[in-house]
């Protein structure tokens, strides 16, 4: 009460601030509390990364990549997201697209199983492919006998990236869709388009956006996983180390530059994706608003 | 070439939407379903046009069992109360949807569906709005749209979900004007959802008041209104 009066009788050359208006001091605080954070937390260490990977000028560099070790822990990691992404890319539309167009019962219970893969820990979702296909488990003496190798070998390194990765696409999409409804396609039924015709003309090219982002998220964690992978992988150097592995090897054999020139290389992985994304929202900023404005 | 429709239920889990519905429209007719909502009459509709399937019941148009055919064959046009329109299309790419995606020996040209929608355009007065986007326009130049886009599939039968019910009471009037004078020039058997009794015997042949999944009465807007058959209808139309 003390304030209102104040306001009313006492000051009259007080200028009031607007309802949604904070005092500068506040204003400064909060900028300057998000810029530290993100300063020390995220810029000071990839700025570490990048000095270290250099600290033995370029040609340390450029030795400590062509090495064939960490040039076949590239080639790993990128052989296994690109057979993730696109598998995590057609469930993700698939699973968004029966969640949002169909009712059936379990519906809520579906979508607790897409998330399942977040909550987990990811050592954990390792451990569960050594009991399903290792030697002691399930499937594993089977699987020997034909002399099918998925433990310390790309198909278990393949198989525990899909699972982390999962949930990505279809976690962007299904809010998404839900939100679209089915209006457009259900005008596109009535207006004799088949089941085809309409994903592809109608539902895709209203959620590429989401879509593409789920996909870039989905990429930079496929590249990105260790803990998962560090459990099937076996650590074989050259054979079945992934860039994550292989900087954590590298580290571990206190070989500095070289951990982080693998990891450097890692880092600029993430930072084109991420200004792949940016430049897309730039570049498409007008159909990106025309999409949300309806 | 008449549309039967004849003891039709549907139930939503245990709810039920409509407890035999049955009406006869004459080939080229008008009929408005009129009700409060809830009344079943968007359900009913939506049976007509595939997009909800009837628990039992018939609907024959012309020769055709009309519930065995899927939305896609029906040729029925749909225009939606929150227009549907294709919003990364343009109003040209709209209204050439349903031709494009006809199999290609059916398909006319381009300069042949580049025609189309300049005569459809306009028929629904909005000449020169080819490459406008869905989000660019006013209500009622969307709902236009999406009118001319269910005309443009030439289909055999027009069916309207509240089509008017997003648009203010000027708008409203001048768009069912126009709905009735593209009526009558197409021809074309019309089904028309609506709570609102004015509208209703405004522009129909025929209205059906509805009530709890039935058609309490049905007949021309002056016998209902001067005959009320129920209770219910009288209290309705003096609402």
């Amino acid at each position: 009460m003390t304030n209102f009066s104040n306001g009313r009788s006492g000051s009259r050359r007080r200028s009031f601030l607007k309802p949604t208006e904070d005092p500068l001091w506040l204003k400064l605080l909060l900028g300057a509390v998000t810029i530290g954070f993100i300063a020390i937390l995220l810029l000071l260490p990839l700025a570490l990364v990048f000095k270290e990977a250099l600290a033995g000028g370029l040609g340390g560099f450029w030795k400590s990549i062509t090495e064939p070790d960490a040039l076949a822990s590239v080639r790993l990691s990128l052989i296994a997201a690109a057979i993730a992404v696109p598998l995590n890319t057609v469930f993700g539309i698939a699973a968004a697209w029966a969640i949002a167009k169909y009712d059936f019962r379990g519906k809520t219970f579906l979508v607790t199983l897409i998330d399942l893969p977040f909550s987990v820990s990811p050592v954990v979702a390792g451990l569960i492919y050594v009991l399903v296909f290792g030697m002691q488990g399930w499937l594993g003496p089977t699987l020997a006998d034909h002399d099918i190798h998925i433990l310390f070998a790309l198909p278990g390194i393949v198989l525990v990236t899909v699972f982390v990765t999962f949930p990505f696409v279809a976690r962007e999409l299904i809010p998404l869709m839900v939100d679209q409804g089915r209006d457009e396609e259900e005008a596109a039924a009535t207006l004799g388009a088949t089941g085809f015709q309409t994903f592809l003309r109608v539902t895709l090219p209203n959620i590429k956006w989401g879509l593409l982002y789920g996909i870039l998220l989905c990429n930079a964690r496929a590249l990105g996983e260790f803990g998962a992978v560090s459990v099937v992988s076996g650590h074989i150097r050259g054979v079945t180390n992934t860039m994550p592995l292989h900087v954590q090897l590298l580290y571990d054999n206190y070989d500095y530059a070289g951990a982080f020139t693998v990891a450097a290389l890692l880092a600029m992985l993430a930072l084109v994706t991420l200004a792949l994304k940016s430049l897309l929202e730039w570049r498409y900023a007008d159909e990106l608003a025309a999409a949300h404005r309806h | 070439m008449s549309l039967t429709v004849d003891s039709v239920t549907k139930k939503f889990r245990r709810f039920p939407a409509l407890n035999g519905a049955s009406f006869v429209a004459p080939q080229g007719s008008f009929v408005s379903l009129l009700g409060p909502s809830g009344s079943g009459k968007t359900t009913l509709l939506r049976i007509l046009g595939g997009l909800e399937f009837a628990d039992s019941g018939s609907v024959r148009f012309a020769d055709l069992n009309w519930l065995d055919m899927p939305a896609r064959t029906r040729n029925a046009g749909f225009v939606f109360q929150q227009y549907a329109l294709f919003k990364h299309m343009t109003v040209a790419d709209n209204i050439a949807f349903g031709l494009r995606v006809r199999p290609r020996n059916k398909r006319p040209s381009n300069a042949d569906i580049q025609k189309r929608v300049t005569e459809l355009l306009a028929l629904v007065q909005l000449p020169g709005l080819e490459d406008r986007y869905p989000s660019q326009l006013s209500g009622g130049q969307r709902q236009r749209v999406a009118l001319a886009r269910a005309l443009a599939i030439e289909p055999r039968m027009l069916l309207l979900d509240e089509p008017f019910g997003a648009l203010d009471a000027k708008v409203r009037k001048e768009l069912r004007a126009d709905l009735r004078r593209i009526h009558d020039h197409a021809g074309v058997t019309t089904v028309f959802v609506t709570h609102d009794q004015e509208e209703a015997f405004a522009v129909a042949d025929l209205v059906a008041v509805m009530k709890d999944g039935r058609i309490e009465q049905y007949g021309a807007p002056a016998d209902v209104r001067r005959n009320p058959r129920t209770p219910f209808v009288s209290e309705f139309l003096s609402a």
